[in-house]
């Protein structure tokens, strides 16, 4: 192998290539990103970035492999590789596992299970490449029907908080319709997808069915979204992104477009949940894990007055319980925030909460540890529902909890907010289960639990939450298009 | 209270009464501003209508948001399809009067008009009717839990409407959008508020609470405008022309994320082979397939390719069809061909037919105007065209077809496919294998084989590539008008 030209890195004893996976190759950026442990602060490596050539030639290379053969290959042949891909996600689950923490932040354990995760997701939709069914619609005097076709070129746009999850959210569904895929991880999380490339290559993809590269949001993301080539895009991150990129869809080839974006979701707990402990559990669960970094995180806890100073006590019991530390030590909880800025960003927000009034009744305050971006778990009370805390996304370990008296009340402050990602109900009443669900403008309800996201069930917002429904049977709508033939039978004149 | 009741005679005789306001609520109201709408047949004011701008567009989606919070939502299915099917018995009452509106308002002849309208509005509202109780969720199978989705409806959902074809394009975008739960506020086009305003009369004697629908009329750049950028509408469904699409999707994007289904315009090939049984059924659709409403259809097939074998007989019968159809006033007999929406329209496509004759394609039949009052065309044949050619790229949305010859099936099939649009397609065989390997090769919504043109309400419409996003019709227009909850309730053990 030529070394100058070989992005080869021994880490940790994981071999990485940290070119850009584009055709089967791993091929120079326009530039080099430096990606960031955010346990320590300090630089793992440096990556290869795409500029909008180097997203050109992703693009084309997708394309080319589309059109010359991907599209006409045989469900049976898509499932086979994507089982194979499963396979090799599985014996290297321990490499991408220390990847995933290395590069995020989160602790060892949670990325072991990402990573089974993915494995299942690539299953899931594996099973799904042979029963892409159109229909037969009765018509008279015709042979009508439709038929499911890929799209074609599908690009998506992924973010960090969990960089390999998200990668196959977009890859399965988009590959086993048919299309092939370019995909731009997100520069401060690049290292598991880079393996998770060499993995493609492996299984036996043809080069440029699946093409892996990261860059700038506003230089490769771009591009890619106003690429005239890329017939579909995916996007996971905030808001104001997600609104550019629709924009530049509709400026450029009006390529069709599903975007996942924030939230503020609240978790409400009546007064008859029959163990405590378990709403306690959950709930905290719903928050803090992935240090608070999900977009569907409980962030907004509502409690029933009732049992509201037991549950609170409980709470931050459980909440103190939970070590705050370096992510490969097994007794850590809670790991690192993303990057020093996200730090800075969710600090601010404790600021502007106490500012604004709110009691800071837990954390509030960094760690100090080996450099890293750690802080405290942070529980807010005496909130009110105008103040930012119980508003804007902090996307961080900080949870505002309120007390309430009366059901028709809390499920209007849930409501009022313009996200609608994901939402709980804690209640032992069947009755009350239902209704409170079918009340809350979520996409996602849980009843007794929170944060349970599954390969086989829909996921997606209601309102600026987002456009669309990824996972499950759902999401293959994403990545066909319809086409309707009509097969004439009569004689017209 | 102001009315806006206004006689309108057509020209055989038949009056109708319409309600010139701003249907909102059950009431019609007053607009900002009147606008005249034309008779394309003489270029005359048939009459002028309440036209919204923001801030009519502001109390109708309010009406529109107190209805669904206020009932709609909650509304039982089978309420709302005998709702749906009540509207369709008045409109069967009263179908007279909407086609000669339709006629005088559009210019398409009146005996199309009843032929075709009040049948098609009736049966898109029959069939959506028939879905408001099966809209139904999944039961996922999830250790330990009980996991199920529901489709809800959206909330407020709006549809801007074009002028090619009022009552059915009305039906397209409410039909679905009601039976789903929905409350909606349309706008339809300036050009063509008429039909609309009187189906507006029968969806109150239906009996649809106020605010459940609302109609509108507005200049696109005011109403069309203020409708997609409103933070309480959640989707918005269009048909129109590419350029307004693009800016209907950025301004969802910058306001609420509104969902956005789109219906935008086309260049669709129709491909003759030269196996075809009989020649004459394939002129007969492929002229329908551009003529037919004046050429004004996003899915017109406007490039025709014949194959070089049976291409000079094409070709001559082909010319033999066109000129013994008629064009003139829409309210006379035997009428085929009507006059063009507008003068813009008009000026715009005899623009083309000069470029066509400049770039140095053959203006084999027709290209010139007809008459010296109303906006007709005669219908215009191009032949000896290139690929290159503006006529052969760009949408002309008039009676203008290229015809052009081919030999080979792989060098059609690429030739069809090179364009930004993918709206339909038309495939003339009698082989088998070949209708279905070139249906499967054609980046088109809709693929029509061995006859153009042909739509019910279960056949899903739309396009590919730049013709559009998301299918209306079928059972997949629905997911355009619900959305998707996930429901995960616990009753495993959870540590």
């Amino acid at each position: 192998m030529n070394m100058t030209t070989s992005f080869a890195l021994f880490l940790y004893f994981y071999l990485v290539n940290t070119g850009l996976f584009i055709n089967n190759e791993f091929v120079a950026g326009n530039n080099t990103i430096e990606t960031i442990n955010p346990a320590t602060g300090k630089v793992i490596t440096s990556v290869q970035a795409a500029g909008s050539q180097q997203v050109n030639t992703a693009v084309e290379a997708a394309h080319k492999a589309f059109h010359g053969g991907w599209k006409t290959s045989t469900p049976r042949n898509r499932a086979r590789l994507m089982h194979k891909l499963a396979d090799l996600v599985e014996r290297d689950v321990n490499d991408l596992a220390h990847l995933e923490t290395l590069d995020n932040g989160k602790p060892l354990r949670n990325a072991q299970r990402d990573i089974i995760d993915v494995s299942n997701y690539i299953r899931y939709f594996a099973g799904f490449c042979d029963k892409l069914h159109g229909k037969v619609i009765d018509t008279q005097g015709k042979l009508s029907y439709t038929v499911h076709e890929p799209i074609g070129v599908c690009g998506a746009i992924i973010p960090w908080n969990f960089p390999i999850v998200m990668l196959i959210w977009k890859v399965a569904p988009a590959i086993c319709t048919g299309n092939t895929i370019v995909v731009k991880t997100s520069e401060m999380t690049p290292l598991s997808a880079l393996k998770f490339a060499a993995l493609v290559k492996e299984a036996g993809f043809a080069p440029g069915v699946i093409n892996i590269i990261t860059g700038y949001g506003h230089i490769a993301g771009d591009s890619l979204a106003r690429h005239m080539k890329c017939d579909k895009i995916a996007f996971t991150g905030s808001v104001n992104v997600g609104r550019a990129i629709m924009k530049a869809a509709a400026e450029s080839n009006l390529k069709k477009i599903t975007l996942e974006l924030g939230g503020k979701s609240p978790n409400i707990i009546f007064d008859d949940v029959e163990n405590l402990d378990e709403a306690v559990f959950w709930s905290r669960f719903g928050i803090f894990y992935n240090a608070g970094q999900m977009c569907f995180a409980g962030s907004r806890i509502y409690v029933q007055e009732g049992i509201y100073d037991e549950f609170v006590k409980k709470f931050e019991k459980l909440v103190l319980s939970g070590k705050v530390g370096c992510p490969f030590d097994k007794s850590t909880f809670q790991g690192p925030q993303i990057s020093e800025t996200h730090l800075n960003r969710i600090m601010s927000y404790i600021d502007i909460g106490k500012k604004e009034g709110a009691t800071c009744h837990l954390g509030g305050k960094r760690v100090n540890n080996n450099g890293g971006y750690f802080m405290e778990p942070t529980v807010f009370t005496d909130v009110k529902p105008d103040m930012r805390i119980m508003r804007e996304e902090i996307f961080g370990p900080v949870v505002v909890i309120c007390k309430f008296k009366d059901t028709k009340d809390v499920i209007k402050q849930a409501n009022d907010t313009i996200f609608g990602l994901a939402a709980s109900v804690f209640t032992s009443n069947i009755t009350r289960a239902v209704t409170v669900s079918n009340a809350l403008e979520a996409g996602s309800v849980w009843v007794n639990c929170t944060s349970i996201v599954t390969e086989n069930s829909p996921f997606g917002g209601y309102k600026q939450s987002g456009i669309g429904r990824e996972n499950s049977e759902y999401a293959l709508a994403n990545y066909t298009q319809i086409k309707a033939v009509k097969i004439n039978l009569n004689s017209k004149l | 209270m102001t009315s806006f009741i206004t006689e309108i005679s057509a020209p055989d005789g038949h009056k109708v009464t319409v309600n010139t306001g701003l249907f909102i609520n059950n009431e019609f109201v007053t607009g900002a501003s009147t606008i005249d709408t034309i008779n394309p047949a003489t270029g005359k004011v048939i009459t002028s209508v309440q036209a919204a701008e923001k801030e009519q567009v502001d109390l109708a989606v309010e009406a529109a948001h107190k209805a669904f919070y206020g009932g709609w939502k909650t509304t039982n299915p089978r309420e709302r399809a005998r709702l749906m099917r009540k509207l369709t018995d008045l409109v069967k009452r009263d179908a007279e009067d909407l086609v000669h509106l339709e006629s005088l308002d559009m210019g398409k002849p009146l005996e199309t008009s009843r032929a075709v309208d009040p049948s098609a509005f009736i049966d898109w509202f029959q069939y959506y009717a028939g879905f408001c109780d099966k809209l139904h969720g999944k039961v996922i199978e999830t250790e330990g839990k009980l996991s199920y989705t529901v489709h809800e409806p959206i909330g407020v959902v709006s549809g801007i409407i074009p002028w090619n074809g009022p009552m059915i394009m009305l039906a397209w975008k409410i039909a679905p959008a009601i039976c789903t739960g929905n409350t909606v506020v349309i706008k339809t086009s300036e050009l063509t508020p008429l039909s609309a305003l009187k189906i507006s009369e029968l969806i109150k004697e239906a009996g649809f609470p106020p605010g459940v629908i609302n109609i509108i009329t507005g200049y696109g750049s005011k109403a069309g405008e203020a409708l997609s950028r409103h933070m309480k509408v959640s989707k918005i469904a269009f048909t129109g022309s590419l350029a307004t699409g693009r800016a209907i999707m950025k301004a969802a994007a910058e306001t609420n994320l509104k969902k956005v289904t789109l219906e935008l315009g086309g260049k669709s090939p129709n491909i003759i082979f030269d196996d075809v049984e009989n020649l004459d059924e394939v002129v007969f659709w492929s002229h329908l397939g551009i003529y037919f409403n004046a050429g004004q259809a996003c899915c017109a097939g406007a490039r025709i390719y014949v194959q070089e074998g049976i291409y000079d007989q094409f070709l001559e019968k082909f010319k033999a069809l066109t000129l013994s159809k008629k064009v003139g006033d829409p309210f006379s007999a035997e009428i085929f061909q009507g006059p063009q929406i507008s003068e813009t329209q008009f000026n715009r496509i005899m623009n083309y037919i000069a470029i066509g004759k400049k770039e140095g394609a053959t203006c084999y039949l027709g290209g010139e105007r007809v008459g010296d009052q109303g906006y007709f065309i005669e219908p215009t044949i191009f032949t000896d065209v290139t690929e290159e050619m503006t006529i052969m790229k760009e949408e002309i949305f008039g009676p203008v077809v290229a015809i052009a010859k081919f030999k080979d099936v792989d060098d059609v099939i690429a030739k069809a496919n090179n364009t930004e649009y993918g709206l339909g397609a038309g495939v003339f065989t009698s082989n088998i294998t070949r209708a279905v390997k070139v249906s499967n090769a054609l980046e088109a919504g809709t693929v029509w084989v061995n006859h153009y043109y042909s739509q019910t309400p279960a056949e899903p419409f739309g396009g590919y590539k730049q013709s559009g996003i998301g299918r209306e019709c079928g059972e997949y227009a629905l997911s355009n008008y619900t959305q998707v909850k996930a429901i995960k309730i616990n009753t495993g053990n959870p540590f």
